[in-house]
C-alpha cells in the first residue's frame, strides 16, 4: 500500500499518548462522538426489525464474499453492457496508474472528487499531483482536511478532530490559495462555514470535466453503482463532468437490486443517524444526454483478497464504512483517528489495516492491541462484524506467528519480537496445567508463602501493577478445599 | 497474466476452504425484516410523508389539483424567483399562473447557465413516507439530473396518494435500476462540523414539496 501520508507512523501507543494529552482534540472528539451516539440510538430504535435487517445485511455480504469471483464477473458484464468501461487493479500503484492515464487521456489537469475511502487508501491525490493533476476534494470535511494540509481522522467526518473555530481559521487562511477566498469577516457559525464552502467550490464544479468517486455499493445483476451523501457535492461530481472515474474495492458488491433495501435502511441510520441521508445517487453505466458520457470503473484489490483468505479475518470485508464503531469506541474517543496511522481508524481500522497492509510495520503490528475488547463496536455494527473476535485472532497471529496470505502468496509469519515474555508465560502455564502434581505443589507453596508476596510486580511488570491490585492468593488452594469438603466424594474416580 | 485474471485467481484461492454451496440466491438470505413498519391507512401514509419531509427541513404544501398552478406561482413569487428551469415533459398547466421566465432543460445547455436560474419545478417518480424521501428517475417530467442540483430552489410536486409508498423496500420494487436515480431527503445538508446537521451546502438550499391530491 502506498498511501504516502502514513509512512513512518509510530506504533499506536506512542501516537495515542500524544493525542490524549491534547485537551482540544479530546474535547472535540468527546463532543462529536457523544452527539452522534445518542442520535444513532434514536434512529435505530425507530425500526423494530433492526436485528433482522442486521442479520440480512450480514448474510448478503457473506454470501457475496463467498462467491466473489462469480459476482465480480457478473458486475463486469452488466457495467460493460450499460456502457461503462471496467478496469482491474491488483494494488494501489496499478490503480493510481490507471486513473492517472485515464485523466491524461481527457487532456485535463484538474479533477473534482467525491469523498472516497478507496482513493484515500491508495493515495490517489498524491499520485495525481506527482503527474501535475490537481485533485480537488469537495466533501466539506475533506476540504477542511485538504486546506489544512491535515490527515483524515474519521471515516464519515474526516475533520472530526477540528472544531468550528479551527475550521474558520483554516478557511480564512487557505481558501485564497486554492481558488475563491473565504468571504470577509467569516464567523464560526456552521451555516456560514457551509456557505463559504459552497461559494469556494461552485466555480470548480461548474468547470470540471472529470469527476472521481468511490461507491458505497455496486449491484452485480444490474451494474448499478450507488453513492450516499449529504451535501450535494457527490451529485455535482457524478453528474456535471463529462468523464466519471469510480474507484471501488472489490468487496463493495451486492448481488441484486433488492439487496439495496437492506443497506439503504441500515447505512444512513448507522452513520449520520438519519432516517435517510439527504442525497443518494444511483447510476447504471451512462445515460444519453444526462450526466457523464464516459464512465470508467476501476476495481481494486490492494490486500482485499489476502484478507479474504483469512477464515476469521475475512468478515472485516463485510464493512459498509458507516463509522458507527468509531463513534462508540472508548479508545477512539480518547486517542482520536490519527493514532491509528491509516485512513481506516477506530475499531474497524484496527482489524482492516493490519489485514490489508500486513503486520510488517510497527503501527500495523500494534493496531490489534488498540482496544479494550469491550465489544461496543460489535453491538452497533450493522453487518455484525465481530471485531473483538478478529482483534484477538490478529493478536494471536502477531504473538505466535502463523500462515497468512500476502499479495496472493501463502507465507508463514514469524512470531513478532517483543512478545517473548508473554510466550514464555503461556508455555509455562501450558506445562503446569498438564502436570497436575506440579500444579498442586506450586499452589500449596503459593498459599503458604502468601504473607511474603509483594504488593506490586517487580521488573517490567511494575508499570502494570502500579494501577492495579494484585489478586490475593487464598490460604488454601481451591482443589485442596474441594477435596476436604463434600465435593471430593464423587470426583476421586 | 492480466490483473483481472490475477485478482480472480486470488479470490478463488482465498476461498479454497469454503464448501461448495449451490443454494439459489433467493433462498440463501433470510429476509426476516419487514416490508413496511407499522400499519397505516392511505391518508396516514401521506401524513407521515409530510411529517418526515418537514422534519428534515423541506417546506411542505398541500393542495388540490385545480389549485396547483396558483400554488406554484405563489411559491416562485415567495422565493423572489425571476426564472425557472422546466423539464421538457412537465405539464405546462402547472406554470399557467406564473409570469417568471421559463428556461428549458436542454442537452446543449451548460451548468453555468443553470447556475443563473433561480428555481426548478419538477415532478417525481415516487416518494417514501417512512424516510421522507423523494425519488427522481429522469423521466420526462423530471428532466436531467443537473437541473434539480444547480439552482438553489427546488419545487417538487408529488401526486398523492398514487406516488407515495410506505417504505424503502416498496420503493425499490417500483423503481427501474437502468434509469439514473436521485433520492432526495430534505435540502442539501452536512454533518461535517462537529457532527451536527446543518442545512445548505451544494444542492438546493430550499426544497419545497407540493403534495397534490385529486385529478
Amino acid at each position: 500500500m502506498s498511501g504516502g501520508t502514513f509512512v513512518g507512523m509510530p506504533a499506536f501507543p506512542k501516537a495515542a499518548h500524544e493525542a490524549v494529552n491534547n485537551p482540544t482534540l479530546r474535547g472535540n472528539l468527546r463532543h462529536a462522538t457523544h452527539t452522534i451516539r445518542a442520535k444513532r440510538a434514536v434512529a435505530v430504535a425507530e425500526l423494530d426489525d433492526w436485528a433482522a435487517l442486521r442479520e440480512a445485511g450480514k448474510q448478503i455480504k457473506d454470501h457475496t464474499l463467498r462467491h466473489l469471483d462469480r459476482y465480480l464477473v457478473q458486475l463486469e458484464e452488466s457495467v460493460t453492457a450499460a456502457g461503462g468501461i471496467v478496469h482491474w487493479a491488483a494494488d494501489a500503484d496499478e490503480a493510481n496508474r490507471i486513473v492517472t492515464d485515464l485523466v491524461k487521456m481527457t487532456g485535463e489537469s484538474e479533477v473534482v472528487k467525491v469523498k472516497s475511502m478507496a482513493t484515500q487508501e491508495i493515495g490517489l491525490n498524491e499520485a495525481l499531483e506527482a503527474e501535475g493533476i490537481h485533485a480537488y476534494e469537495t466533501d466539506l470535511a475533506e476540504l477542511i482536511v485538504q486546506l489544512g494540509k491535515d490527515r483524515p481522522s474519521h471515516i464519515l467526518v474526516p475533520a472530526i478532530h477540528r472544531n468550528r473555530g479551527e475550521i474558520r481559521d483554516i478557511f480564512a487562511r487557505e481558501m485564497g490559495e486554492w481558488g475563491r477566498p473565504a468571504p470577509e469577516g467569516l464567523t464560526d457559525t456552521p451555516a456560514e462555514l457551509a456557505e463559504a464552502a459552497r461559494l469556494h467550490l461552485r466555480e470548480k464544479f461548474l468547470r470540471a470535466k472529470v469527476g472521481i468517486s468511490g461507491a458505497n455499493f455496486m449491484v452485480a445483476e444490474t451494474g448499478t453503482l450507488m453513492v450516499v451523501e449529504s451535501e450535494g457535492n457527490g451529485r455535482m461530481c457524478l453528474t456535471l463532468p463529462e468523464t466519471l472515474i469510480s474507484v471501488v474495492g472489490i468487496e463493495k458488491i451486492v448481488p441484486t437490486w433488492q439487496d439495496l433495501e437492506v443497506f439503504l435502511q441500515t447505512l444512513p441510520r448507522s452513520s449520520t443517524a438519519e432516517r435517510m441521508n439527504p442525497y443518494t445517487s444511483m447510476w447504471t453505466g451512462i445515460t444519453d444526454e444526462d450526466g457523464p458520457q464516459t464512465f470508467h470503473l476501476v476495481l481494486i484489490d490492494n490486500g482485499r483478497t489476502d484478507t479474504l483468505a483469512d477464515e476469521v479475518g475475512r468478515q472485516a470485508l463485510r464493512c459498509i464504512r458507516c463509522s458507527a464503531c468509531l463513534n462508540v469506541c472508548p479508545v477512539y474517543e480518547r486517542a482520536g483517528g490519527h493514532a491509528y496511522g491509516s485512513v481506516y481508524p477506530g475499531p474497524i481500522g484496527a482489524i482492516l489495516s493490519p489485514q490489508l497492509r500486513g503486520t510488517a510495520s510497527e503501527i500495523d503490528a500494534s493496531l490489534p492491541y488498540a482496544s479494550s475488547l469491550c465489544g461496543a463496536c460489535y453491538e452497533v455494527c450493522p453487518v455484525a462484524i465481530d471485531i473483538p473476535e478478529v482483534l484477538v485472532h490478529l493478536r494471536e497471529r502477531i504473538a505466535e506467528g502463523g500462515p497468512v496470505t500476502r499479495e496472493g502468496n501463502k507465507v508463514v509469519l514469524k512470531p513478532a519480537k517483543g512478545h517473548a515474555a508473554e510466550r514464555a508465560a503461556m508455555r509455562a502455564a501450558r506445562w503446569a496445567f498438564s502436570h497436575p502434581g506440579a500444579l498442586r505443589t506450586g499452589q500449596r507453596l503459593a498459599s503458604r508463602t502468601r504473607r511474603f508476596h509483594p504488593r506490586s510486580l517487580p521488573g517490567p511488570g511494575k508499570a502494570w501493577s502500579d494501577t492495579r491490585d494484585l489478586p490475593t492468593v487464598p490460604a488454601e488452594p481451591f482443589r485442596d478445599w474441594w477435596q476436604r469438603t463434600h465435593g471430593g466424594k464423587d470426583t476421586d474416580k | 497474466m492480466s490483473s483481472r485474471d490475477l485478482i480472480l485467481g486470488r479470490v478463488r484461492r482465498a476461498l479454497a476452504d469454503v464448501p461448495r454451496d449451490d443454494t439459489p440466491y433467493e433462498q440463501a438470505i433470510e429476509r426476516g425484516y419487514l416490508r413496511e413498519h407499522g400499519g397505516r391507512s392511505v391518508e396516514q401514509t401521506v401524513d407521515l410523508l409530510a411529517e418526515n419531509l418537514a422534519d428534515y427541513r423541506a417546506l411542505v404544501h398541500r393542495c388540490a389539483a385545480d389549485e396547483l398552478a396558483p400554488t406554484i406561482a405563489g411559491l416562485l413569487a415567495g422565493h423572489g424567483s425571476t426564472s425557472v428551469v422546466l423539464p421538457a415533459g412537465l405539464d405546462a398547466q402547472w406554470l399557467a399562473a406564473s409570469e417568471v421566465t421559463r428556461v428549458p432543460d436542454r442537452a446543449e445547455g451548460t451548468s453555468g447557465e443553470l447556475d443563473r436560474v433561480d428555481s426548478v419545478v419538477t415532478a417525481c417518480a415516487l416518494a417514501i413516507a417512512e424516510t421522507g424521501t423523494l425519488v427522481l428517475d429522469g423521466g420526462p417530467d423530471q428532466g436531467r439530473r443537473r437541473i434539480t442540483l444547480v439552482p438553489d430552489h427546488h419545487i417538487c410536486v408529488v401526486r398523492v396518494p398514487d406516488q407515495v409508498v410506505s417504505s424503502v423496500p416498496q420503493a425499490l420494487a417500483r423503481l427501474d435500476p437502468t434509469r439514473p436515480l436521485t433520492w432526495i431527503s430534505g435540502p442539501s445538508a452536512t454533518s461535517d462540523i462537529e457532527l451536527d446537521r446543518v442545512e445548505g451546502v451544494h444542492g438546493p438550499r430550499t426544497l419545497e414539496v407540493v403534495l397534490v391530491s385529486g385529478e
